[in-house]
């Protein structure tokens, strides 16, 4: 997890949440309790979030604050949820969202 | 329907700021705040504010958040999260999503302190992953530590792309290249300064032509624009990033203001459409105040002092306070507003080309176009002088609202005198006694404390350094000129903690004598 900062000049150690187990398009990852998920994704070094519905192009993180909605993903069976604000819980199924589905394209 | 006397949308610097004054004169005042925490962007600044005192220079921006959460708290402000205002109607009806809930609350006042959303621009590419916000890069890692990329582009040289550079640096990220499309460097000299002085390349007239990469970015390509904003061919650089970071300016969060009525005019000084008002918040309806950048892109030193403005026009409005009492507090405010106002980067002076300070003394050309004073250009500016023995070195170059270094020497050597803006100087008669707090106190990281000649042919510099792993005593590397690229070989001679820096910690480096005006960095082999 070398994406995280483990001591920050100024901020010093962070507190973070218990580390907890969630599945990224069925595969095991690590996260904190209480982050974003898109902030766990990222330490995992998972960069797509979602595909668009029309062109089918990738997307991530925008802007981080729940604001531009690129980051969408399906999360516990639920579409366009927005992982920059929402926080990971143990267990979470977090999938790539294709359009507004977690069934690629192929399978729509 | 619950009722407040007051009711505030956004719980950032401006809109706790309005809180913590009606608060203090009994209005019974609700925050609603759409984010899980409370604090608007100040928890992702961790840099130390300018100003004077009053403003809070010299403390960083989380701390503030801190210190207003805490007073707004003791005064039984009620801050609701996870809580979005989606309608704000006739008669001050206010609606509120929190959790799934749809809420309805009604205001004998209103502020709107909703601040602002960063702007973006388009070019080959920039949908991909790994083309990001600089706030949301700022959100990564202040807030959540995970750095939000390895090696990373930055587009825009304002503020907050010099401040956001830093931080990434800061966090161990690298900085490929800090590019604008402006012929100049947009924001604080000092800013630009300690970001180049660390060898992040400044390309200014420079932008994006595209990012590359299938599935997320792993590269970027930009080129030199002429002064039409066009590409010129041939110009095209690449660099391999897997971050692009866009920092292109903020546009004021107007829409509920819009919503409820008020007049509002598209104004480009100001950031976009935004509410016309008056200074102290007031819109065309009345009883609504706004505060904070939605009113007009600032920062968060003056959105505070226009929330404490907002905050106590309210309380005259309900009768909490008269007129004489308003009016009084008002007076007091419009000072320390003013003094944020000042300098060459004042809201009045924005677009314009400034080429001389107030003292009369050209402005770095290299500054501007490369982010770092020359050495040949350094000389003119009063703070830098020389002497026998150890002795402040203050490379602040523009006029900008900051005091801090006056207050800091306990000898009094340094003086900025009674305009804030003033450009620092060395007092003559005076004797340095190595404290440093000078150099800890200094938001810009403008001042160094310089022996020039220790007598054995070298020179000692004391600088500021915000960075892990702290270098131990006895390390030899590379000292970097101010454009960031070695000048001369260094060793840590000297490294200070104190609580009273905070956490800017002071490095002293022993350098060949004949680069004690030079050496302003160091890399460690």
């Amino acid at each position: 997890m070398d994406m995280r900062i483990e001591e920050h000049p100024i901020l010093g150690v962070q507190e973070k949440g218990k580390l907890v187990k969630f599945t990224y398009d069925g595969k095991e990852y690590e996260g904190c309790e209480g982050e974003p998920i898109a902030a766990a994704l990222k330490a995992c070094g998972i960069m797509i979030h979602r595909y668009t519905k029309k062109e089918h192009r990738p997307r991530g993180i925008f802007c981080a604050i729940g604001r531009c909605t690129d980051c969408v993903m399906v999360v516990d069976g639920v579409p366009n949820v927005r992982t920059c604000v929402t926080p990971l819980k143990e267990g979470m199924e977090i999938k790539t969202q294709y359009g507004v589905s977690d069934k690629p394209f192929s399978e729509q | 329907m619950k009722r407040y006397d007051l009711i505030i949308v956004g719980a950032g610097p401006s809109g706790l700021s309005a809180a913590i004054e009606a608060a203090k004169r009994g209005l019974k005042v609700v925050v609603f705040d759409e984010n899980e925490k409370p604090g608007g962007q100040l928890f992702k600044q961790i840099h130390k504010f300018f100003g004077s005192k009053e403003h809070k220079a010299k403390i960083r921006g989380f701390v503030i958040g801190e210190q207003l959460l805490e007073e707004a708290d003791s005064l039984g402000v009620e801050v609701v999260l996870n809580a979005t205002v989606i309608g704000l109607y006739q008669d001050k009806e206010i609606v509120v999503k929190i959790g799934e809930a749809i809420n309805h609350y009604k205001g004998d006042t209103v502020i709107i302190a909703t601040g602002a959303a960063e702007n973006m621009v388009t070019f080959e590419g920039w949908t991909l992953p790994g083309v990001i916000g600089a706030g949301a890069a700022q959100t990564m890692m202040n807030l959540h530590g995970v750095k939000p990329g390895q090696k990373i582009l930055m587009l825009g040289s304002g503020n907050v792309g010099l401040v956001v550079s830093f931080q990434l640096l800061q966090c161990g990220c690298e900085v490929v290249a800090l590019v604008d499309a402006a012929p100049k460097v947009g924001g604080y000299g000092v800013h630009a300064a300690k970001v180049a002085r660390t060898g992040v390349p400044f390309y200014l007239s420079h932008t994006i032509v595209k990012a590359e990469g299938e599935d997320c970015v792993k590269g970027v390509t930009i080129a030199e624009v002429d002064e039409h904003f066009k590409f010129i061919p041939g110009t095209e650089k690449h660099f391999d990033v897997d971050t692009i970071c866009l920092a292109v300016g903020l546009s004021p969060m107007s829409q509920l203001l819009k919503m409820a009525g008020c007049e509002m005019e598209d104004n480009p000084k100001r950031g976009g459409q935004v509410p016309i008002c008056d200074e102290y918040g007031r819109t065309s309806i009345p009883g609504i105040y706004v505060a904070g950048d939605v009113s007009g892109i600032e920062e968060a030193s003056s959105a505070m002092i226009e929330g404490r403005m907002a905050g106590i026009a309210a309380s005259e409005y309900i009768g909490y306070i008269d007129k004489d009492e308003m009016d009084a507090e008002l007076v007091k405010l419009d000072a320390a507003l003013d003094g944020l106002r000042q300098g060459m980067f004042a809201p009045a002076n924005r677009g314009k080309t400034i080429t001389e300070t107030e003292e009369g003394i050209p402005i770095s050309t290299n500054l501007l176009k490369k982010g770092f004073v020359a050495d040949d250009e350094i000389e003119r500016y009063p703070g830098v002088t020389h002497k026998k023995g150890i002795h402040p070195v203050i490379e602040c170059t523009q006029n900008i609202p900051c005091n801090p270094c006056q207050d800091a020497c306990p000898k009094k050597c340094i003086s900025i005198g009674a305009n804030i803006t003033s450009l620092p100087t060395v007092v003559e008669n005076e004797t340095c006694i190595n404290c440093g707090m000078c150099v800890a106190s200094c938001s810009g990281q403008a001042i160094f404390l310089v022996d020039e000649d220790c007598g054995d042919g070298t020179a000692t510099v004391t600088l500021p350094y915000e960075f892990l792993p702290l270098p131990e005593v006895g390390t030899k590397g590379d000292g970097l000129g101010r454009d960031g690229k070695r000048v001369c070989d260094a060793e840590v001679v000297n490294v200070k903690s104190m609580k009273a820096f905070d956490k800017t910690n002071l490095l002293t480096i022993r350098v060949p004598k004949e680069y004690a005006m030079k050496a302003r960095f160091f890399k460690a082999y």
